[in-house]
């Protein structure tokens, strides 16, 4: 179980994991339970270059479709195919097997602490 | 008769609470869109039972000895013609020939019948047909505020029903068929009991006394736990009304579009002897060229939704129709899709492209319902 108060977060309720030059990313439960069941994920390809708030991959629910946003710019040096091939993991472990992307990057923009983050989403 | 504009809360509200319920404003109401998750309630429906809160939804009740005579002018079907708790589907249409509301109505007597109404419309539908009274001996009532719907859906229903204490049917539930009602009692109150359903399943809707909504919603809840009912949410009652290919009002029925193109030209009784309020612009019908409703399905895991446009092919600059009503379908494992098109690509098996975000994705025109029950 990710200890939720170390990691970081946007105001796009996705968390953010940094270790080194990685960041890893998902999205928050309180974004999941609002998306519902998690039906298809679409991840952007390893090697792809990303902005920071560029919309990266898509979260589709039976009800409606998120989007992923990049927290930070950089290169995605992995995706997740777990979420790919059983999106329920979205659902199910948010913090943790239904993690979606790794991103290296040489700046990090200013995130959300666990606290910030527990604020605006009043929970 | 102005529409209360605050929050408004189901007499169910906090057994919803209780049970961990995600809330959704619906038409101004605070309603369960999922419980726990809007797949599993989906799956539940389709073999096992699943429980609805539908007190958003209007009760309206029309009596007097003009009553069947009213309703034939009021509404687009014959509803003289109805039996003695009989139910039927029909709508109410604008003097243009669009639709108001699409309705369910009860016979409930020789001179009274109960019309239900969608929560979004409760106004509209109440204002139309408190003002086409005007020459008839009959009363319009709404009894909204005084009446909870509770529905029991899926395979399961009747036996949980049968199951659950406190429920006494006048007759036979088992006997009773699809679309006919039944009155009842629950503990000390009548109830109307009733073989109806928006999930392409079969099920039971009861309407309750508001009073006692929560002691039957709790009676069958304890009668449904050895019947795999769980409480569902709007969620999966959206994803499965769309799979049983059931419009939605506000997604493909409006007061812009006429029954003949959503599919529903059966529902205007043209062969009523008598007239009836959008009578003259149906029997006109709608424009030469109108879009139509048709379903669609696609290979893959992404849907097209409400508002995506549809194309006639994977390279046309012009969008030629539109999506109203699309999801993955829990039931098929793919995304099934309501859409108005251009008459000229809705023949069946029709090759057509949704627009997806960006990316056309090619669908088939497909014959709805998407899915049946097995009979």
């Amino acid at each position: 179980m990710t200890d939720q108060t170390t990691l970081q977060y946007t105001a796009e309720h996705e968390w953010v994991l940094i270790e080194g030059d990685t960041a890893t990313v998902g999205i928050t439960a309180y974004a999941a339970e609002k998306l519902g069941d998690v039906v298809f994920v679409e991840l952007p390809a390893v090697g792809t270059g990303v902005i920071a708030g560029s919309i990266v991959g898509e979260i589709e629910s039976t009800k409606s479709v998120g989007e992923l946003f990049a927290p930070v710019s950089g290169t995605v040096t992995a995706t997740n195919d777990g979420v790919v091939d059983s999106p329920e993991l979205v659902n199910s472990d948010p913090f943790g097997e239904g993690w979606l992307i790794k991103v290296t990057f040489l700046e990090l923009p200013p995130l959300l602490s666990h606290a910030e983050y527990s604020a605006l989403t009043g929970e | 008769m102005t529409p209360d504009l605050t929050e408004r809360y189901s007499p169910l509200h906090q057994a919803h609470v209780d049970a961990g319920a995600s809330f959704t404003d619906f038409a101004g109401w605070q309603m369960p869109v999922r419980y726990s998750s809007d797949l599993a309630e989906h799956h539940a429906v389709r073999t096992a039972a699943g429980l609805f809160d539908l007190s958003h939804m209007a009760e309206i009740r029309v009596s007097g000895a003009d009553a069947a005579a009213y309703l034939d002018y009021a509404l687009a079907g014959k509803l003289s013609a109805i039996a003695l708790f009989q139910a039927k589907y029909s709508l109410i249409l604008n003097a243009a020939g669009g639709i108001v509301d699409d309705i369910v109505v009860y016979r409930t007597g020789e001179t009274e019948f109960l019309v239900i109404a969608n929560a979004g419309n409760h106004f509209p539908a109440l204002e139309a047909l408190t003002k086409r009274a005007a020459r008839f001996d009959v009363t319009v009532t709404d009894e909204s505020d005084d009446t909870a719907l509770i529905a029991v859906q899926g395979p399961n229903s009747l036996a949980i029903l049968q199951a659950t204490a406190g429920l006494t049917a006048t007759d036979d539930l088992g006997a009773l068929r699809y679309y006919r009602a039944m009155t009842g009692t629950f503990t000390d109150v009548p109830v109307l009991i009733a073989r109806t359903g928006y999930t392409g399943e079969d099920g039971f809707e009861l309407y309750v006394p508001i009073d006692r909504a929560l002691a039957l919603w709790n009676a069958l809840t304890a009668a449904g736990a050895d019947h795999g009912l769980v409480p569902a949410g709007l969620a999966s009652r959206d994803t499965l009304r769309l799979e049983a290919g059931m419009p939605l009002y506000g997604h493909e029925l409006s007061e812009a579009t006429y029954p003949a193109q959503a599919g529903l030209g059966r529902v205007v009784n043209l062969a009523k002897e008598t007239d009836f309020i959008g009578r003259a612009a149906s029997e006109e019908g709608p424009q030469a060229g109108s879009a139509v409703l048709v379903g669609l399905v696609s290979a893959g895991k992404r849907a097209g939704r409400a508002s995506y446009d549809v194309f006639r092919s994977a390279d046309a600059h012009t969008p030629e129709g539109m999506i109203t009503s699309g999801a993955l379908s829990p039931t098929l494992g793919h995304p099934v899709m309501m859409a108005y098109v251009s008459p000229s690509i809705a023949r069946l098996g029709t090759e057509v492209f949704v627009d997806v975000r960006g990316t056309r994705i090619p669908a088939t025109v497909t014959a709805l319902p998407f899915y049946s029950r097995k009979p």
